[in-house]
This record gives C-alpha cells, sequence and structure tokens, in this order.
C-alpha cells in the first residue's frame, strides 16, 4: 500500500480526515480520483484477462452427430437438437426444397432463445425484438451485436449430421 | 471571513479538477475499448486483444500518473 501512500510527513488519519472544511474538498477529490484509478486497474485487468483468454483458448473439436431425419421436416419446418454439447439447444430450419440451415438457438445480445418466424423468414429474439437473417445468421434488427453461430451441416442420404459451429470471423461475415 | 490563501488553493483546486475530468475520460475511453475488445472476441476476431491490453495498460499508467499529480498538488497545498 505504500504506492498509493502520500508522501507526507502527517500521519495517515490526518491525511485521510481533514480537520478543516477546507481541506475536505482536496481529500475528497483525492479519495474519488483513487477510486477512479482502481476502475481503470480494473479495465486493464478485463484485456489482460481477454489477451490471456484468446491465447490459451484453443478452437474446440466438434464431434460428427447426426441431428435429424431430412425426410421428417417438412419445408419451413424446424426442428430444436443440442450441439455440440447437452447444453447448446440449435435449432434446424428446412428453408427450400433441398436446403438446411442450423444455428445457435443462443440470441447472442442476452442468450435468450431465437424462434423461426415463418411469417418473416427470419430468426427472431422474443425478449428485445432482436432478428436475424436465416440465410447467413447476421444480425437484421434489434440490440444483437454478432450474428448467430452457424452449425455446419452435411447431409449424408436422408441424415442430417452436424460437423461443427462457426462463429462470425471463421463464417466470413466480418 | 476571506482566506488570505484562497488564490493558490483555488488554483490548485482547478488543476486537481483538471486532472480529474482527464481521468474520467481516459475510463470512459478504457470501458468502451474493454467492451469491444471482449464483443471481437466473442465473434472470434482475437487479433484485436494484444493491442487492446497495450493501449489500455498505457491508459491505466497515464491514469496513475494523474494521480500522483493530484497527491502532489495536494501535497503542496499542505506545505502553505
Amino acid at each position: 500500500m505504500s504506492l498509493f501512500r502520500r508522501p507526507s510527513a502527517e500521519p495517515l488519519w490526518r491525511d485521510e480526515f481533514s480537520v478543516f472544511s477546507d481541506d475536505e474538498r482536496y481529500v475528497s477529490r483525492r479519495q474519488f480520483a483513487k477510486f477512479l484509478v482502481l476502475a481503470s486497474l480494473g479495465m486493464f485487468v478485463g484485456n489482460l484477462w481477454i489477451l490471456v483468454r484468446s491465447w490459451f483458448t484453443r478452437r474446440p473439436l466438434y464431434p460428427a452427430a447426426t441431428i435429424a431425419q431430412a425426410d421428417q421436416i417438412p419445408i419451413g419446418g424446424v426442428k430444436l437438437f443440442l450441439y455440440p454439447t447437452p447444453k447448446d439447444q440449435c435449432i434446424l430450419v428446412h428453408t427450400s426444397a433441398d436446403e438446411y440451415v442450423a444455428y445457435s438457438q443462443k440470441c447472442t445480445h442476452l442468450s435468450c432463445a431465437v424462434y423461426y418466424s415463418a411469417q418473416y423468414g427470419r430468426l427472431e429474439c422474443p425478449c428485445h425484438n432482436g432478428a436475424f437473417s436465416l440465410r447467413d445468421g447476421s444480425v437484421l434488427q434489434g440490440p444483437p451485436p454478432r450474428p448467430l453461430p452457424r452449425v455446419v451441416l452435411q447431409r449424408r442420404g436422408n441424415q442430417l449430421v452436424a460437423l461443427g459451429m462457426l462463429v462470425e470471423a471463421e463464417a466470413g461475415r466480418g | 471571513m476571506a482566506d488570505a490563501r484562497e488564490p493558490g488553493r483555488s488554483k490548485g483546486l482547478t488543476a486537481i479538477d483538471g486532472a480529474m475530468a482527464l481521468i474520467v475520460v481516459l475510463l470512459l475511453l478504457q470501458i468502451w475499448l474493454l467492451t469491444t475488445t471482449l464483443e471481437n472476441f466473442l465473434a472470434g476476431y482475437k487479433e484485436t486483444t494484444l493491442p487492446a491490453a497495450i493501449v489500455s495498460g498505457l491508459i491505466f499508467a497515464a491514469c496513475i500518473g494523474l494521480y500522483f499529480f493530484i497527491n502532489g498538488a495536494d501535497v503542496e497545498r499542505r506545505k502553505h
């Protein structure tokens, strides 16, 4: 604490508790400035934490998993599934005759579950009226800051197989 | 009753207020930097994290410098 101890011959209590009302203006400003500097330290630590996470986080290995039978979903139909872990809910939409798209169901704003709006042909978040494109998961409206992570799909015969997840940078949607 | 030391004291107080305003501006910049870095990181753009951390560290160093300036101004004021 000596770093923040004032270089004064006065005892600490005199530094921090002013006797005269005039001095109080200085003491309160100095203490508030100390609070601001500590907040600045917090921001710096936050940035360092992100840096460390970016260095040590490896791209996860996604398992291949059969998520649906293609002929069981009509055009415009939807199926919810869990991928890549049982905690990650995703949504599969049969958009046209031979086209399926799947995205994470977790809204990138505050993680509410998005749903498919057949009326507007897009994915919508009911919490704050966010909307995502069905084509590439990009944000169409509302507060979500990022597109939905996309599930990489492959059709194997009648089976729809999930092969991985793509976030914005990997999908080249920046 | 008017304080004979008031002009000097007032000047010191203005300098401290200016330094504090600068710290607030720097802190707001740092908050913005942290949120945008986090957004980019979550979107998969990892190349921005290192420059953001460096700039954030520089801003923190500047805040420390301004804090010592405020401390110094307070000490000077106590001498008078």
